[in-house]
């Protein structure tokens, strides 16, 4: 029995719910996501452009331009200036424009501006780079105290109005898990304009040095466990909002997938997989999809999507309790132990 | 009318550039930017005249470049090349070549002072008046117009003639000046440059298919005819010129002779020079003449072939008196070049074009040696002088000769300047963006309105904390002032502390504008300027402004960068344009200049623009002044003068150095400067810069007294001592201390202390210190703190610690970082960068041999912070016992080094005889003898004890008269170890020097090569050697380097006897401190190779270190130690010392903004070549890791396919 993978994402119709999730080691350079779309990729979304880093990108190279310059006679600079600067923003532009031109499979542009202009601003300029749609990636740590929540809340939904406004692409948003009422933030969103919600953002978390008392940037991939947040989000928001749900984080083998389509999500990002295992894991991925499809007797995935959503499972009470006695009651230190590994 | 605002380098390299096929290059000041012009518009693709880019390939050296050039138009291209000084001479040989073969060729050269009893790369005639014996036709130029003129003209007559061109411009003043220019259309030079010559060019060429052979060994039989057979073409070269110039002139409008006359047609005074000086004499003898002197200028275009006729005929028969000037000194010579040309036209011609008209009287005068000032009152000196009856002849002008008297007179109030015209005279930081801002100005004045614009540029001699003083003017008629400004309209002064330092308003004319970069408020400002400078306020009436730019900048997010604020004041009030019309130019020019950068470098110049206008403020000093309060004197600074400072200096220090600081060097005469070039060492440390923001203050209580702030101090500026707590007892109030950690000094007391005055704040001390307070770990035990509020303490402080008593080297175990860095540094205070990677190796190796130590430094960096007038590093310890140091070259470092290693042994070898001589006769115990002849002086004691013996011995003799024994008491110092090092950079050590260098390794001799490796040519701004890396974007690589460094030490362990070591004291501080004592013991040759970061790098450096850590960590660098001693011992003589690969290649490579750079430009280049980089890093590792496995005993002798195990083909690199 042949599987129907095919599912819809933001409006484009992808051949399975298997997504590259952004991250620049994966999408940096086209012969990679040529890489990619042999392995199977169902369709990528492009690493972050990151305004703020563009902007620091810009100074710093102004700042080392022009370091010891102008001060001693027989060095009056130190480094060649070219005519034209293949800028951080305008590099990525051009990548989509590339991919465009040689990929067949839909690329997903993803943006995190940081002032309310460059969003449209970039927005507009990805559109016509070609890409087929945007994943507005809404990265921001507040650590200002005098920062209202409801601020916070008020300037994400006004950037995807914006955005909204000025764009006709797909857009999706890639939200942070840490609000206060997340359905409401999502359904704000929704109306905002946003086609598809990412659940969710996973952020860098620096570790300390113990030894040399120093902060070490210490990036930490996803385990299937981490599937567990966005698969219960997903399973409240499904049939509540008018957009589609995207899972990302956690997604490591073929029963991932189907956990989080059955919770409601029409597509899963990979990521953490790719980085540690390769390209080659999508495929390996997809076959592990269709078989347990196969083996469980669904023609298609849309035949998954949603089933163990809220509405829809046999014991919806269970998504909402935030405390689950028994479980913490019932834990033995060789469950861990003995529970099945990460692989 | 098109024109254009640019500096000679670029005008010529402009019409050079599309007229070539093949520019070989090689960096060299002043002439190096033209090559940087043509690397970077070939790595844009840029085409030549004729559609194709031409190829730009950088030479090992310019006899390299020379040799390139000769093949290259053997092979039938279109050939130039680009030098200077030493460079040109280094040329000679195939210059001699190429005018022997009849090669059509123009070389341009930026003419600079040739080194001889000092280095100088300013400019005067003296390196191609030296190559007027090689037949090489010289056409010199004068203003900036003039070389981009001359270097199309000299193509057109090169081709046609067969001769090959040098054309000369005067480096600095015309190479490095701003004007305002006409450029040479691509049509123009269509119809300049013959078609036909060019054919006949090619025709000539080298081919297989008409084969024929050049350059034969020619014998007495027909060698002179053949040198009489280019007869005709030196006769014709004149006259190709000629028409050279008038088909130019039709195409432009702009007329040239070989020899120009400008000045009254009934002059009886007439000057004769060639070159930028000329400008300046012209505009004088319109003034002399406006008053009614009879006199003339000569310019001389063509200075070879010599044109004797044409000389004669072009000067006015009324003459009576001609002064020739050279911009040279041809010493022993009866008359400079010019001169003796001159007296031969006039003695050959003057009959013939002039008939029995008297002959005039011709004077040879000096002037302007190394750029020195060439004004309008030294031009008025020289006619004067001509009035003379009994005028002296071989005068110099513009120095004061008090040894010879050959100098003249001057009237200093003889100031010339166009009264129309805007005169700025701009002091800034080097730093602070102020000449990169007034460059701007000159190009938006020059480019958007039809006024006149010119700038020259007074760099620092310094690299850190360096002043510059900007000369602009702006008027509506062209600008031919080749000198400073004497007479300014606006003087702005963009750092408050000059205001003490500099007589900034001298000259000033009435009611001119001052501006000043305030850190006080208006009256605050007024209350805090010197005396001196308000009496020169009132006199003048002057209008004064003020604004803190720094406030202004840093507000807007530019940190030190005060160019935007201070360019927008500028404008604001020099009156240059209408105000409103001057800020919309500058937002233009913003844009322009930073768009391509991005938006955000826009935004902020945007926004210090706006803020600026809004915070300058007129200085209402005239109400200031009549307020009682105001009234007082300026505020004491607190600090003392040069004068009190330098109370205690010796007299040479007092008399000659001081105000040469002062910048007052232009007044000493010709008696205080030493006539062969030798100077004292040790004089760093009178200057005092105070150049730091902020000093490293120590917490005594978190110090763990490890010593790495102390070894990576790049100027010997933070130090530790040890000594017995009674040392202590009179130490100043606040001065910090704290028991001995280390054992070895158990009971005593340390102290680290900061020389305040001499740092420059580059703040690598607190990067290396590993020291941090556990409850609070953002402090460490060194600290950087504001320098002003603590200068006076730290004043006391630091003399206090120079008094206590140095901690006996003999004791220490150098091993021992702690330890070994309370040896005193025999080198401090240099003028290298803030940060420099450089110095930190050249204080260790002060530190551990100094005492002892002969130094051969390459040019380049280390010779220019090493000893680059007024001051040197180098010192003394406290027995005068110190480094000896000397620079003979850039290309023959090695063999320099070299030569003293032979004479110390050669010293060292008739001492010893004559000891042996005397001691078998009895004269000299024979104890003593012997101790001499077998002292161990492998390590410290050992050489302490061999003083003491020669001391004894030399005592035995000091009063002798016999011969043999006064012999041996004259090479006694000789039997004491003297350590023989050889220092330079890359550039030295793997291009220009490498073939000395391979054959001073190759000697066997004990010496001791120090290779401070940037990875490129820093001191001339960053061009490419053969050790940049693979992928890094450097001049003359601006596309990014293709091919990969060069592997020196590999090269030199092939030998065998060499000590091989490879070195970064950013990764491993113990390991570079135990390869500096195993290479200088090993009794032969040793080659360390340092990694030193650089400001060329593009990095942060106050981080350098840890760049060096990311080298050695990524694999890049490796560490090593080849010993050829271990073979002795049956050891494989190569250590491996570096860990492998630990981190990403890639990601440290993106640290760096040398890299990074190409990612800007050319991403997929730069990913290719990184990708390739990274392979060659595995392959080297591998190589390395085979060479230096363990040996294996001869009796397991395999094969050496045997013993290739697959682990080693394919062994990871981690």
């Amino acid at each position: 029995m042949s599987v129907d993978l095919a599912t819809t994402y933001l409006g484009l119709t992808l051949r399975s719910p298997l997504v590259v999730g952004a991250a620049a080691p994966l999408s940096e350079h086209l012969d990679q996501l040529q890489a990619l779309e042999a392995a199977g990729a169902a369709a990528v979304v492009l690493h972050s452009l990151f305004e703020e880093q563009i902007e620091q990108e810009q100074l710093d190279l102004q700042h080392h331009a022009i370091q010891g310059s102008e001060s001693y006679g027989e060095a009056i600079s130190y480094l060649p200036e070219p005519s034209v600067f293949h800028l951080g923003h305008e590099l990525y532009l051009r990548q989509i424009e590339q991919a465009r031109q040689r990929l067949n499979l839909p690329i997903i542009a993803s943006l995190n501006g940081s002032s309310p202009g460059q969003w449209v601003r970039f927005a507009r300029q990805i559109e016509q780079a070609g890409a087929d749609a945007l994943e507005l990636n809404i990265y921001s740590l507040p650590t200002d105290p005098a920062l209202s929540s409801a601020a916070i809340e008020a300037q994400v939904e006004e950037i995807v109005r914006e955005v909204r406004a000025e764009v006709k692409l797909p857009l999706a948003v890639k939200l942070s898990p840490f609000f206060t009422n997340l359905s409401a933030m999502a359904r704000r969103l929704a109306e905002a304009g946003a086609d598809g919600l990412v659940l969710f953002n996973r952020f860098y978390q620096p570790d300390i040095d113990i030894e040399e008392l120093v902060l070490r940037p210490n990036l930490l991939l996803s385990t299937p466990h981490d599937l567990r947040l966005p698969l219960r989000w997903i399973a409240l928001l499904h049939g509540r909002l008018a957009v589609d749900l995207a899972a990302s984080g956690g997604v490591h083998r073929g029963t991932d997938v189907v956990r989080l389509l059955m919770a409601g999500a029409v597509i899963t990002q990979v990521v953490g997989a790719l980085l540690r295992h390769g390209a080659g894991r999508l495929s390996s991925l997809e076959q592990e999809l269709a078989l347990w499809l196969e083996e469980h007797n669904h023609a298609t995935v849309q035949e998954l999507v949603g089933c163990m959503s809220q509405q829809r499972c046999p014991n919806p009470s269970e998504y909402e309790r935030a405390q689950y006695l028994k479980a913490i009651q019932g834990y033995r230190s060789w469950d861990a132990v003995s529970a099945p590994g990460p692989w | 009318m098109t024109t254009i605002t640019v500096d000679g380098n670029e005008a010529v390299a402009r019409v050079a550039y599309r007229l070539h096929e093949v520019i070989a290059i090689y960096p060299i000041t002043p002439a190096s930017p033209m090559g940087e012009w043509a690397d970077a518009w070939a790595a844009e693709g840029l085409p030549n005249l004729w559609g194709a880019v031409p190829a730009v390939v950088e030479l090992q050296s310019e006899a390299g470049a020379a040799g390139t050039v000769h093949g290259a138009l053997q092979s039938g291209a279109l050939t130039t090349t680009f030098t200077a000084s030493q460079g040109l001479l280094l040329m000679i040989p195939n210059l001699y070549k190429l005018a022997g073969e009849l090669t059509p060729v123009v070389l341009h050269v930026a003419c600079r002072s040739l080194a001889a009893q000092g280095l100088s790369i300013f400019g005067d005639h003296s390196d191609v008046m030296a190559t007027r014996g090689t037949g090489c036709a010289i056409l010199c130029s004068a203003s900036v117009q003039e070389a981009a003129d001359f270097a199309a003209i000299a193509s057109r007559a090169s081709l046609l003639c067969r001769l090959p061109f040098l054309h000369c411009f005067d480096g600095f003043r015309t190479s490095h000046e701003i004007q305002k220019v006409e450029p040479l259309d691509d049509a123009l030079l269509q119809a300049l440059i013959p078609t036909e010559a060019i054919s006949a060019h090619r025709a000539r060429a080298l081919t297989p298919n008409r084969p024929v052979i050049r350059g034969t060994a020619q014998n007495p039989d027909v060698y002179f005819q053949g040198r009489e057979s280019v007869n005709l073409f030196y006769d014709e070269a004149p006259g190709h010129v000629r028409e050279a110039m008038q088909r130019f002139a039709a195409l432009s409008g702009r007329h040239y002779q070989p020899f120009d006359y400008c000045g009254a047609e009934d002059a009886e005074r007439v000057l004769v020079l060639m070159g930028s000086g000329c400008e300046t004499a012209s505009h004088t003898l319109e003034v002399l003449r406006a008053r009614g002197e009879r006199v003339g200028l000569l310019k001389v275009r063509l200075y070879r072939p010599f044109a004797a006729r044409l000389l004669v005929e072009a000067l006015p028969g009324s003459v009576h008196t001609i002064g020739v000037l050279d911009r040279c000194k041809d010493p022993g010579a009866s008359g400079e070049p010019l001169y003796l040309d001159v007296i031969t036209a006039i003695t050959e011609e003057w009959a013939v074009v002039h008939g029995h008209t008297p002959q005039p009287r011709v004077l040879g005068g000096r002037y302007g040696l190394s750029s020195k000032e060439f004004t309008p009152a030294m031009v008025k000196a020289v006619l004067d002088h001509l009035h003379k009856p009994e005028a002296l002849n071989h005068f110099t002008v513009g120095i004061h000769d008090d040894l010879t008297h050959r100098s003249l007179p001057l009237d200093p109030g003889f100031v010339i300047e166009d009264p129309d015209s805007v005169r700025a005279i701009v002091y800034g930081l080097g730093s602070d963006g102020t000449v990169g801002a007034n460059k701007a100005a000159i190009k938006i004045i020059g480019e958007s309105t039809a006024l006149h614009a010119q700038g020259y540029f007074v760099y620092d001699s310094k690299k850190s904390g360096s002043v510059t003083v900007s000369h602009l003017r702006f008027g509506p008629r062209p600008i031919r002032a080749c000198h400073l400004i004497e007479r300014p309209s606006f003087v702005a002064c963009h750092h408050w502390d000059f205001v003490e330092r500099f007589d900034l308003l001298a000259g000033i004319e009435p009611g001119g504008v001052f501006l000043l970069n305030s850190p006080h408020s208006s009256s605050e400002t007024w209350t805090r300027l010197p005396e001196r400078l308000r009496q020169a306020i009132r006199g003048g009436a002057l209008q004064v402004f003020v604004i803190n730019a720094s406030r202004v900048a840093r507000e807007a997010g530019m940190g030190q960068h005060i160019n935007t604020v201070m360019q927008a004041c500028f404008f604001a009030l020099s009156g240059v344009l209408p105000r409103p019309e001057a800020i919309e130019r500058i937002r233009a020019s913003i844009r322009h200049s930073y768009g391509r950068k991005g938006e955000a470098v826009v935004a902020r110049n945007l926004a210090a623009l706006d803020s600026s206008l809004d915070q300058l403020e007129r200085l209402p000093w005239e109400a200031l002044d009549a307020s009682p309060v105001s009234a007082e004197a300026a505020a004491p600074v607190g600090d003392p003068s040069l004068s009190e400072r330098l109370a205690t200096a010796p007299a040479f220090v007092r008399e000659v150095i001081a105000p040469m600081l002062e910048r007052r060097g232009d007044q000493l005469p010709v008696s205080a400067i030493p006539c062969d070039g030798t100077w004292p060492t040790g004089t760093a440390r009178w200057e005092k810069r105070n150049i730091a923001a902020e000093i490293p203050v120590w917490d005594s209580e978190l110090c763990v007294q490890c010593g790495k702030c102390v070894m990576v101090c790049p100027h010997a500026v933070i130090r530790a001592k040890v000594a017995a707590p009674a040392a202590f007892a009179t130490a100043p109030e606040g001065f910090h201390t704290a028991p001995a950690r280390d054992p070895a000094f158990s009971g005593d007391t340390f102290t680290i202390q900061v020389a305040a005055e001499d740092c420059t704040g580059c703040a690598l001390c607190v990067e290396v210190c590993p020291a941090r307070d556990r409850r609070e770990p953002k402090r460490k035990a060194i600290t950087m703190a504001p320098q002003r509020p603590l200068r006076e303490r730290a004043r006391g402080h630091w003399d206090f610690f120079l008094e206590l008593p140095e901690v006996p080297r003999a004791g220490l175990n150098l091993h021992k970082i702690g330890q070994q860095q309370l040896q005193q540094p025999l080198f401090e205070f240099s003028g290298a960068c803030a940060g420099c990677g450089e110095t930190p190796y050249l204080k260790l190796a002060s530190q551990l041999f100094g005492d002892r130590m002969l130094i051969a430094n390459a040019t380049g960096c280390s010779s220019i912070y090493g000893g680059n007038l007024p001051t040197t590093p180098w010192s003394a310890n406290a027995e005068g016992r110190g480094p000896a140091w000397s620079n003979s070259l850039f290309e023959d470092n090695a063999e320099f080094g070299y030569g003293m290693r032979v004479a110390l042994d050669q010293k060292r070898q008739t001492a010893l005889e004559l000891l042996g001589q005397l001691g078998g006769a009895g004269v000299l115990p024979s104890d003593l003898v012997e101790a001499i002849r077998t002292a161990d002086q492998s390590d410290e004691p050992g050489i302490a004890e061999q003083r003491q013996r020669v001391a004894d011995l030399k005592a035995r003799l000091q009063h002798t008269q016999n011969h043999q024994q006064r012999q041996l008491l004259e090479l006694a110092d000789s039997l004491v170890k003297t350590s023989v090092w050889l220092v330079g950079g890359d550039g030295w050590a793997y291009d220009i020097g490498f073939g000395g260098l391979d054959h001073v390794l190759a000697s066997g001799r004990d010496l001791n090569a120090l290779v401070l490796d940037t990875e490129v040519y820093s001191n001339t701004g960053g061009q490419s050697s053969k050790a940049t890396p693979r992928g890094a974007v450097a001049k003359f690589a601006a596309a990014g380097k293709a091919a990969p460094k060069k592997d020196l030490g590999l090269m030199a362990m092939t030998y065998g006897t060499v000590y091989v070591a490879s070195v970064a004291m950013g990764a491993r501080d113990e390991h570079t401190i135990r390869a500096f004592l195993e290479a200088e013991s090993y009794p032969g040759p040793s080659l360390i190779i340092a990694y030193s970061h650089c400001i060329a790098h593009g990095i942060d450096m106050a981080r350098g270190m840890e760049h060096q850590k990311a080298a050695v960590d990524s694999g890049r660098w490796l560490l090593y130690r080849y010993d050829p001693r271990r073979h002795e011992r049956g050891e494989n003589p190569l250590q491996l010392d570096s860990p492998g690969q630990r981190r990403p290649l890639a990601e440290t490579l993106e640290q760096e903004n040398r890299f990074r750079m190409l990612r800007y430009s050319q991403p997929e280049r730069a990913r290719d070549l990184a990708r390739v980089a990274q392979e060659e890093l595995e392959r080297r590792w591998r190589t390395y890791r085979a060479l230096a496995q363990p040996l294996i005993s001869t009796a397991d002798q395999r094969s050496p396919a045997e013993q290739h195990s697959p682990a080693d083909q394919h062994g990871d690199p981690r």
